[in-house]
């Protein structure tokens, strides 16, 4: 098993720990680590890692569904206008300097850790 | 549903998918506290849907992003279909681990990503800025 193999892993995971642990899709976990441990760019690890989100997210939903709690009715409500958000965010993303991503990535997570602390 | 709800919807739900594309996560931050807000539905069931809204949001922005070259779908797959490993101890750790503790773990990690990352930021040349790349 190579060592790519290795740290893909890790970082799945560990994005699977804090998901299942926070409810959460993932995304935080798996964006850092795609820069910081396997030298992607701040594109390539956003891009990459919604496609593990969708994955992730997926079966995560199939699961909650099992018990009843999902409702397409209210995904539809609100994921429709977020389809058009993820395109206007994307757009915007190519128009900006990579290291901007990691900027604002950096500032959200100390925000999301003072959160977890205080609240 | 009133008026006031249904446009609550449509603007948290463009900023989720906004931040989606920007920073490369599902928008779950923002869906989950939306469908509470607006919707009046269940913790665990916003959190069901929230997932739901995301598969939807992830898939469009990677198509898009792979559009830019920006996708390395074999990794992204591999990071999705190994990540149950990771739910199943998550499991573990929660019913044998304090939830202070764990919330303080993740804390801890995020401020060691955000420390990497603002170095990152400040320190190293941003190649999209270099001529010719």
């Amino acid at each position: 098993m190579s060592a790519r193999l290795v740290r893909l892993g890790l970082i799945a995971t560990l994005a699977g720990v804090f998901s299942g642990l926070f409810g959460i899709g993932g995304g935080s976990i798996i964006v850092p680590l795609l820069i910081l441990w396997m030298g992607y760019g701040e594109r390539e690890a956003t891009g990459t890692s919604l496609a593990a989100i969708a994955v992730i997210a997926a079966l995560a939903a199939a699961a909650h569904a099992l018990y009843g709690n999902v409702d397409p009715v209210a995904a539809a409500l609100i994921g429709i206008p977020a389809v058009g958000g993820v395109l206007a965010g994307t757009s915007l993303q190519q128009r900006i300097p990579e290291r901007a991503v990691s900027a604002v990535f950096a500032v959200l997570l100390v925000a999301s850790a003072i959160a977890l602390v205080l609240l | 549903m009133e008026a006031a709800d249904l446009f609550g919807l449509l603007v948290i739900g463009f900023a989720a998918g906004m931040l989606g594309g920007l920073v490369g996560v599902g928008g779950g931050v923002l869906f989950v506290p939306g469908l509470v807000l607006f919707l009046g539905v269940s913790q665990l069931e916003a959190e069901g849907t929230s997932l739901l809204a995301m598969v939807l949001v992830a898939i469009v922005g990677a198509a898009r992003q792979s559009g830019y070259g920006n996708l390395r779908l074999r990794d992204g797959l591999i990071v999705g279909i190994l990540s149950p490993i990771g739910v199943g101890a998550g499991t573990v750790l929660a019913n044998n681990l304090p939830e202070r503790t764990l919330e303080l773990s993740f804390a801890a990690l995020q401020l060691y990503f955000a420390y990497g990352l603002a170095r990152r930021a400040l320190r190293s040349p941003d190649p999209s800025e270099a001529p010719n790349g």
